[in-house]
């Protein structure tokens, strides 16, 4: 029985190796990949708040933008680079086309920190910023990302 | 003796079949003229919202402008097509051709000196479009600015490069029948006309044959990339899996309903869908739910 254990123990180890090993993905497109889930996740709460599809909240659509703008801020150069397009969304185009990359990127900061400007205004306001924060994500999206 | 007049017989008929078949066919001379009697009258207004429906800017418009002077390449199997210049421009552009010119172009796919055009262009689409809405977008089109940019030459190699065999291509797959024979409400029905005949959406969304005609029986099932990048994702209900809703509002803001956003050439199509009533949103979803 012991040895039963300890075989499956030794299995789930093995397996949990492979995977590992399976998962060894540059840290640097792993941060990449986490940056833009955090801005996933907070145009999540303004979006969903100006879909109307949860009610708006002053404080909590504060934070989120806040939240998104303070990632939009971040020096993202240590994340792009060169020859870590491999196996990701990320198209060669970007290391191409560096500095139009990071110009979108600045516009992404700039559509941030005018949503955090006005999310906490009212529901009017924070609608009335979405579509240049969307503009901003698309405008990158459009040249650098691999589609499917 | 006997049989060979019979086959150079058989042979004479087969190019003169070929002869009709390919030759190409402008509309005809009343295809403009409504059901009074009088020609129809264009409304630029209504064109505008014709143009955005139709997408014209999204190939012709040149990168990073919004005058219509043509560039954008398309890299095909069949070789690399350039849109042309469509702006008002009398020598370069459309400005000194005739309504019926350009209605013919939009919708028999043939040019005023009467050669085809290549289906890069979605005439066979197009071709479903109403008169009414073709005069609207035609007097939206004289309403633009005009640019002297002279159109570029399509790269299209052997045997493609014979224009006149593109006839035999429309005699075989242009269609002036709908996919989806049956629509239940005017809402359907409206978003039928705005998806097959306007927005074109199957062009990219649905896979082609060897010929570059689109199989209609995996109709917006998702498709490669003729450029080679990527793939054209499913927009079929199986695949996608969205609410006539969150297509409505991606078509509106580029948002899908995970937040991420728009990509790659969508970009430009959101550009005019963005640019739509609600209703036309509405109705461009419930047509793509509905889709069997």
């Amino acid at each position: 029985m012991k040895s039963l254990i300890l075989l499956a123990g030794v299995a789930t180890v093995a397996v949990g190796t492979m995977a590992f090993a399976q998962d060894d993905v540059d840290p640097a497109v792993t941060a990449r990949q986490a940056h833009m889930q955090l801005y996933a996740h907070n145009i999540g709460i303004l979006g969903g708040m100006a879909q109307a599809k949860i009610d708006y909240d002053a404080e909590l659509a504060q934070i989120a933008a806040n939240n998104l703008a303070a990632v939009a801020a971040l020096d993202e150069t240590t994340y792009w680079i060169e020859g870590t397009a491999e196996g990701t969304k990320a198209l060669p185009a970007i290391w191409e086309n560096m500095d139009d990359f990071m110009a979108k990127q600045d516009g992404m900061t700039n559509a941030a920190a005018a949503m955090a400007d006005v999310a906490g205004t009212d529901l009017a306001s924070l609608q009335g910023a979405m579509g240049d924060l969307g503009g901003a994500c698309s405008a990158c999206h459009r040249e650098y990302r691999q589609r499917n | 003796m006997g049989y060979g007049r019979w086959i150079s017989g058989f042979g004479v008929v087969g190019l003169g079949v070929a002869f009709f078949v390919t030759a190409p066919a402008p509309l005809p001379d009343d295809a403009l003229i409504g059901a009074d009697g009088t020609a129809l009258i264009g409304d630029p207004i209504a064109g505008e919202m014709v143009f955005h429906a139709a997408g014209c800017a999204s190939c012709h418009s040149a990168e990073g402008t919004d005058a219509l002077a043509g560039g954008k390449s398309f890299v095909s199997d069949f070789g690399t097509f350039y849109a042309p210049n469509i702006s008002t421009d009398v020598d370069h552009g459309i400005g000194a051709w005739s309504d019926h010119d350009l209605a013919s172009a939009m919708i028999a796919g043939v040019s005023p000196n009467g050669a085809h055009y290549y289906p890069a262009f979605p005439y066979t689409t197009y071709s479903k479009m109403t008169p009414q809405d073709a005069v609207d977008l035609i007097a939206h089109l004289r309403s633009l600015p005009a640019d002297a940019t002279p159109s570029r030459d399509h790269d299209v190699g052997f045997p493609f490069n014979i224009r006149r065999l593109l006839g035999g291509w429309k005699f075989l797959f242009a269609s002036d029948d709908w996919v989806v024979a049956d629509v239940a409400t005017p809402e359907l029905e409206r978003g039928r006309y705005l998806v097959e005949a306007l927005g074109h959406c199957a062009e990219c969304h649905t896979p082609r044959n060897a010929l570059g005609a689109l199989n209609t029986g995996d109709w917006m099932r998702g498709a490669a990339n003729p450029s080679g990048d990527g793939t054209i994702p499913s927009v079929h209900s199986d695949d996608l899996g969205w609410s006539a809703q969150d297509i409505a509002i991606y078509l509106d803001s580029g948002f899908t309903p995970d937040f991420d956003t728009v990509g790659g050439e969508m970009v430009d199509v959101v550009d005019n869908t963005s640019q739509l009533s609600d209703e036309d949103r509405a109705a461009i979803a419930a047509y793509l739910v509905a889709l069997p």
